[in-house]
């Protein structure tokens, strides 16, 4: 019953530490890219590893938007306990993923009280998704932005080589 | 008998006779050819060839190739003997099924860096069981 709480609480914990360890050092300016990157990096192994499960018993991807559909549905619904609920793309490599009650804002508001400690909160999620995409075959650049919570939406460019 | 895993270059392999390995490795090799083109080709044929099991790759005159790819684009591929009729294609599918699970559990080992080689003994065990169940 409270299992879905769980991941919601360790997460919350992940960023707490993470933010206090770097504020014991002293430059406060590289403090909040060296946490946004750690989280990121956090997300991104997770990500690797969580998408290797879920593929085991798919049958392979036809194409790029195939594999977006993927993500918004079934990872998504597994992590989160629901679906993407808008996907949007310029059919040239970016894709625009946008939930309407991220599971891991939902608690702090439902408005614009704390915006701006949000995207504290969104970087190991956006490393998520960048593993489990580069474990797929595609490089991608991932960035939040949350206006409204517990609203989000999430941009992946996917990098061509 | 061999077995690779593979992301274009060798992640494991493992044969039974070692004094063939070489031999094993340069088949493997050429093999992985095949794989890449039955993967693009995947894109123009039939909607249903999306299986991850790619079957009989090619019959050279000692060994017969079969190959299995991945989502996440790693590639599996088992060598056997042509003298050993007795493996069925259901059986090697099993095998690479249970080749693909325990990959997948090393890849969420916290300890494993994807692109590494792979070092872990349960893996090793795994092979080692459905090598000696094959010959």
């Amino acid at each position: 019953m409270a299992d879905d709480a769980l991941f919601e609480f360790l997460h919350m914990e992940i960023v707490a530490l993470v933010y206090k360890e770097q504020a014991t050092r002293e430059d406060i300016d590289k403090e909040r890219v060296t946490c946004v990157s750690t989280l990121d990096a956090m997300g991104f192994r997770v990500g690797q590893g969580m998408i290797e499960r879920f593929t085991k018993d798919c049958p392979t991807f036809k194409d790029d938007l195939d594999l977006m559909k993927f993500l918004c549905k079934d990872f998504w619904s597994t992590i989160f306990k629901k679906q993407i609920d808008n996907l949007r793309t310029n059919h040239q490599g970016t894709y625009v993923l946008q939930d309407n009650k991220f599971a891991l804002l939902t608690q702090f508001s439902s408005g614009k009280q704390y915006l701006e400690e949000a995207p504290k909160y969104l970087a190991f999620s956006c490393g998520l998704i960048r593993g489990a995409l580069s474990n797929l075959g595609l490089e991608s650049v991932v960035t939040a932005e949350v206006s409204l919570m517990p609203s989000c939406k999430f941009q992946v460019v996917i990098q061509k080589l | 008998q061999s077995l690779c895993v593979h992301l274009n270059y060798p992640l494991y392999i493992r044969s039974v006779p070692t004094q063939g390995e070489l031999k094993f490795h340069y088949t493997v090799h050429t093999s992985l050819d095949v794989v890449e083109e039955k993967i693009s080709g995947v894109g123009k044929a039939l909607a249903d060839q999306r299986e991850l099991y790619l079957g009989l790759l090619y019959p050279t005159e000692d060994y017969k190739v079969y190959g299995y790819v991945t989502n996440s684009k790693v590639k599996f591929v088992i060598v056997v003997d042509s003298s050993n009729t007795s493996l069925r294609d259901n059986e090697i599918r099993s095998m690479f099924r249970k080749l693909h699970n325990s990959f997948t559990d090393v890849m969420c080992n916290p300890f494993y860096n994807p692109g590494d080689p792979i070092q872990s003994k349960a893996f090793d065990s795994i092979v080692s069981t459905m090598m000696v169940q094959a010959c």
